[in-house]
């Protein structure tokens, strides 16, 4: 059996949990094993989770608001009693604050960060990525498996598996945790920056705070979410969850939109890993060109502006 | 207060990354190491700062080998009292965990700290793996930490927002940006840092889980497409046909 830990946020499956599923199914399906998906959060799945390749699911009742320690007893109950190979969780905030909580107590070895798997030699190597998203690594496992956390958007999910699944219910019965949670502060409305599949960034080329007002419409237009440079959030024109790199958070979006920022190495350590990376900056030899896919190189105060209101004219035709 | 922080030696950002030809072997030859830097920026500094405020003492502790001296003292340099280093190459984290909780069992400390990941292995794994062993209440990637008592209140980050938490020490943390600012070690720290305590300690058996069978780095990157600025519908087809997120 593979476990597979699937959060409910908001009565959504998260896109996280399909991603370690899909990883789930393609492991069960070169080892000719099942899949169960262990819901938690704060309702039943938003969509099949057959169709992402879970021959079973249960929903856990009261788990929305589980601290690590109850989860990890969930789990390793959930996993000692079906006898559990594998323990597939994301690498969100989640899984890193679970996982080697999980190992440690089934005694298994634990590969975060991942992004891939082969299966081609039988025994199953997986692929994580390390120094900073310069490199990776393949890791074999023994035969007891592994706990394995997925690099939030580093594995496409994939659908249309078309597995029966059959659905149950049960209680959480969860050990009372050493943590007392006081208060939760969501930052309401848009997609959370670690989750975001488009990210439109902006750093110190922009000149004033007051003039975000051209990124913050992008990013609206695209749909996507903000971020900035470190120097841009230290002085105080961005709050601090925005600033992506080496020191701020490590995203790894499908888009990332690139401002007016330079390209520095611990601003790429945190955002090289992004699908695709468009880049909009005045210096043509600005360090970020290197890692673009697409650059347009100009000022952005003429090009963002033109370009906003051309995708707005390009969206209201279509 | 009796305080460990667990430091860990990784190649500075800007190095070159290269493999040797078993792919297995990081090529040291023109990499700098430097102390990873969440855990001198957020988790060293905020132990020196609650030795300040309460009294007791700062350990820091270091699995490696001799070579890593080098951070080791620039820790004590910071301002850590003493330093231990377990003699072994770690293989990955669960050998650095056990290590690390081994040393801890005998011992009472009020809080283990660590740096929310090290910039090479990137897993955010020694901190949960460490906390399960010992069994204690664990909180990652926490940027506020304040103590009253017996008690520890902690910010920690979650996907869009933050976490607010109270625990019972012992415990374990792993600290994110906002926990503490950054120390440049000065001349007199320099100076007791040489004659601070450097314990070798010898390492436990540990059964090895996972085995890395190489590296492997990314394809190289196609060249970048460059758009004339003032072509804009190129760049808005671009974001519908290529990118499709309109
Ligand atoms: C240990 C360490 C950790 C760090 N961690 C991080 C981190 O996590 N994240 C991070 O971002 N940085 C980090 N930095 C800082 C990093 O080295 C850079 O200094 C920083 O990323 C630069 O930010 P920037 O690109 O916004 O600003 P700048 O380097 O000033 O670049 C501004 C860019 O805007 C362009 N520009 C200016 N005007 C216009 C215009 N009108 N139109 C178009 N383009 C224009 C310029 O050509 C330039 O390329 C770290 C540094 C150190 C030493």
């Amino acid at each position: 059996m593979i476990l597979v830990l699937t959060e409910i946020f908001h009565q959504q499956i998260k896109r996280t949990s399909l991603e370690s599923l899909t990883l789930a199914a393609q492991l069960a399906k070169a080892t000719g094993s099942k899949v169960k998906a262990l819901c938690i959060g704060d309702g039943t799945p938003s969509v099949d989770l057959g169709d992402y390749g879970a021959d079973e699911v249960v929903v856990i009742n009261d788990s929305a608001l589980l601290e690590n320690d109850q989860l990890c007893d969930l789990i390793c109950r959930t996993a000692t009693r079906d006898n559990a190979s594998y323990v597939i969780l994301s690498l969100n905030s989640t899984g890193k604050s679970t996982a080697g909580l999980v190992a440690a107590k089934l005694n298994k070895g634990l590969i975060s960060g991942v992004t891939g798997m082969n299966t081609d030699s039988g025994n199953p190597l997986f692929k994580k990525n390390v120094f900073s998203g310069k490199a990776s690594a393949w890791y074999s496992v023994d035969q007891h498996g592994a706990v394995v956390a997925t690099l939030p958007n580093g594995i496409s999910p994939v659908s249309g598996q078309g597995k029966q699944t059959s659905l149950s219910t049960s209680n959480s019965e969860c050990v009372t945790s050493k943590i007392k949670r006081l208060e939760r502060r969501l930052q309401a409305g848009k997609t959370p920056l670690a989750e975001a599949s488009v990210v439109v960034s902006a750093g110190r080329g922009m000149k004033d705070p007051s003039n975000w007002g051209m990124i913050e419409e992008l990013s609206d237009i695209l749909g996507a979410t903000t971020a900035c440079s470190r120097p841009v959030a230290d002085a105080g024109w961005r709050p601090h969850h925005e600033h992506v790199g080496q020191t701020g958070l490590a995203i790894r979006p499908n888009v990332y939109v690139a401002i007016g920022i330079s390209g520095a190495i611990q601003h790429l350590a945190g955002v090289n890993n992004s699908r695709k990376i468009i880049v909009i900056n005045k210096d043509p030899e600005a360090p970020f060109f290197k890692a673009a896919d697409y650059g347009v190189c100009g000022d952005l105060f003429e090009i963002v502006p033109k370009l906003n209101e051309a995708l707005k004219n390009f969206k209201s035709k279509s | 207060m009796n305080l460990l922080v667990c430091i860990s030696k990784t190649p500075d950002t800007t190095s070159k990354i290269a493999f040797d030809a078993s792919g297995k072997k990081l090529l040291e030859d023109g990499v700098q190491f430097i102390l990873n830097p969440y855990d001198e920026w957020y988790a060293l500094v905020r132990a020196i700062e609650l030795k300040e405020q309460f009294g007791g003492q700062v350990d820091v502790i270091h699995v490696g080998e001799a070579s890593s001296e080098m951070i080791i003292r620039k820790a004590l340099a910071i301002g850590a009292d003493a330093a231990y280093r377990v003699d072994m190459t770690p293989a990955g984290s669960w050998d650095t965990a056990s290590q690390i909780a081994a040393f801890a069992k005998t011992r009472n400390y009020d809080l283990i700290f660590l740096g929310k990941e090290t910039i090479d292995y990137n897993g955010s794994e020694v901190g949960s793996m460490l906390a399960g062993i010992l069994d204690l209440p664990y909180i990652a990637y926490a940027s506020k930490l304040t103590i009253n008592g017996q008690i520890a209140t902690l910010e920690s980050e979650i996907e869009g927002g933050i976490a607010v938490s109270e625990v019972n020490l012992p415990m374990v943390l792993s600290c994110a940006k906002g926990m503490a600012e950054q120390r440049i070690p000065n001349m007199m720290g320099i100076m007791n840092a040489k004659k601070k305590p450097l314990e070798v300690v010898s390492p436990t058996d540990v059964h090895q889980h996972i085995r890395l069978e190489r590296f492997e780095l990314p394809p190289a990157k196609s060249s970048v497409t460059m758009i004339a600025p003032d072509d804009i519908d190129k760049l808005v087809d671009i974001f519908h046909s290529d990118l499709k997120i309109i």
